[in-house]
């Protein structure tokens, strides 16, 4: 039976490119990146060659990347460790955030709350999957210090106006003493491949993303600390990563992630001039971009077409080109996905069966999804290996799923 | 797979699917909004058992909408059910239930709990109407 990868949001295969700079560098360097002596300094210079490619695909200094485990590593460091560092004050730091967060945020956030070091406002995002910059700006008070915005939501994919709000954060600071800035992270870890993530051009000054969601390996992360934005360590030992991260450096993953990045750099370079979507600025419209875009637009076009009572979760429009996210009345999506695996598809789902809790996705339920619609819905997410032979076959199976499903149901209609 | 062969068994060809007519008794539990309902239809036969008269599941239906495990705790459900006499069928627990299928991840336990409440549900309805007739 051949095997179709649909969750590409959830990680990514190796890259082989990835795979032989690992298998290489693994043979090769073994050193701790502390060690004074050659083992060591070999270490050293991979690692902070690494760095060098992730700054300047973000435009950043080198000593604004901070390696972590991952993106939600990142994700506390932003929000825990900003908070934890700015100086004691006389009122509680009040966080900006959305409903429909990675949980890494949403999480960290709920527990700062709770645990009496901010307050927090959560941002409901429109009914297509947005935050409006106005939605924010309504929500500053006196006492912000954190706005936290996902760049490209990992479930329903769609792109949040990160430069708009940056801009506007860059504005009321200019009003505001230096000791009541406010701060600007995002999680971009959906957002690497297909958006800018040019920092200045984000303004942003803190951003978040993890290698497994490009093609590299599991366990590396980067947390783009912007210089002179306050952030207090989580795990806390050496002085590694400019004593913002302490643990003997993840080299290998380092090396991996850098490796996967150029890869993307290879894409990008491949642009044809002039295709740039003035409406769509942030997105990057490489050859890859385009082509997954294409297919994503035939793959939701068709399933919407031959499926009566379905429907597509976020925006057409401001949506990443790998994402498709559809509703089925009256079908449980767990059901879906156990079908399409038995056909040897793979997909993911909202529902609540998959969450291990009776609620389905947050995500969902923030845009106005009623709970009974969001456990029917099945994240489509398709990368490098997807083809358009592989749609066809997904085109092909799944109404005839969803009636297999609906027939089962007591509200079947028939 | 996240379930054991046999609740794949049960998944990719339920047994007993599909409504009765004109049903003796029915339990529906659950609520879409968690995600799970299962509807359960009787059919209600009195046999002679050694000059004593008792009630038996003749026939047995099952509509779900559901994961996996509901769907197969609903078709498990059927089987161990069908063909049995009510006061055999009220003994049906969730761990019995669960027992026949292998096993149950533990965030799937409920389905099976729904599914022992479907069966109490529709002999209850049965009871009701024949007390409601008398």
């Amino acid at each position: 039976m051949k095997k179709i990868y649909l969750d590409y949001a959830a990680t990514t295969p190796l890259d082989p490119e990835v795979i032989k700079a690992i298998n290489l560098g693994m043979k090769k360097y073994f050193g701790n990146p502390s060690s004074i002596h050659s083992f060591g300094q070999e270490a050293r210079k991979v690692l902070e060659n690494s760095r060098k490619i992730v700054a300047s695909y973000l435009n950043s200094e080198s000593d604004e990347v901070i390696f972590t485990s991952g993106g939600s590593e990142s994700d506390n460091l932003a929000t825990s460790g900003l908070i934890e560092a700015l100086p004691k004050s006389n009122y509680l730091p009040h966080i900006i955030t959305s409903e429909f967060e990675h949980h890494a945020v949403l999480d960290t956030v709920h527990e700062l709350v709770k645990n009496g070091q901010a307050e927090a406002t959560f941002i409901k995002p429109t009914t297509n999957g947005l935050i409006t910059p106005e939605s924010i700006k309504t929500a500053i008070k006196k006492n912000t210090a954190l706005v936290s915005i996902i760049y490209v939501n990992n479930e329903i994919g769609t792109v949040q106006p990160i430069r708009e709000i940056g801009k506007l954060i860059e504005a009321e600071n200019k009003n505001r003493p230096k000791d009541q800035r406010i701060y600007f992270h995002t999680d971009a870890v959906q957002a690497v491949e297909f958006f800018k993530l040019d920092v200045h051009y984000l303004h942003v000054d803190l951003l978040t993303f993890t290698a497994h969601k490009i093609y590299g390996p599991k366990g590396t992360g980067v947390l783009f600390v912007k210089r002179g934005t306050p952030i207090k360590r989580q795990i806390i030992g050496g002085a590694q990563e400019y004593r913002k991260r302490a643990g003997t450096e993840n080299v290998i993953g380092a090396l991996g992630l850098s490796r996967a990045l150029e890869r993307i750099i290879e894409d990008k370079a491949d642009k044809r001039p002039g295709r740039q979507n003035k409406s769509f600025p942030e997105l990057s419209e490489t050859k890859e971009a385009r082509r997954l875009q294409t297919l994503r637009d035939y793959l939701i076009d068709e399933i919407l077409k031959k499926v009566p009572r379905s429907r597509l979760n976020g925006d057409r429009f401001r949506r990443s080109p790998a994402n498709a996210n559809i509703s089925f009345e009256n079908a449980e999506g767990e059901s879906i996905l156990l079908n399409l695996d038995l056909l040897g598809i793979a997909a993911s789902s909202g529902s609540a069966c998959t969450s291990g809790s009776l609620l389905p996705s947050h995500v969902l339920l923030s845009i106005g999804l009623p709970p009974e619609i969001a456990h029917g819905s099945i994240r489509f997410t398709i990368g490098r290996q997807t083809t358009a032979t592989d749609i066809d076959y997904l085109i092909e199976v799944l109404p005839k799923i969803v009636s297999k499903v609906r027939k089962m149901s007591p509200f079947n209609e028939n | 797979m996240i379930y054991s062969k046999e609740v794949m068994r049960h998944f990719k060809s339920p047994k007993n699917l599909g409504e009765i007519k004109k049903p003796d008794g029915v339990g529906t539990v659950g609520n879409p909004r968690c995600g799970d309902v299962m509807k359960l239809y009787i059919q209600v036969e009195v046999r002679d058992n050694l000059g004593k008269k008792e009630e038996y599941v003749k026939d047995i239906k099952f509509q779900t909408l559901g994961c996996g495990a509901a769907i197969a705790c609903s078709s498990m459900t059927t089987e161990l059910v069908k063909g049995k006499s009510l006061t055999e069928a009220l003994k049906i627990s969730n761990k019995k239930i669960t027992a026949a299928l292998g096993e149950l991840p533990p965030a799937k336990y409920h389905c099976s709990i729904l599914s022992e409440e479907a069966i109490k549900e529709a002999i209850k309805d049965y009871l009701n109407k024949k007390n409601a007739k008398n």
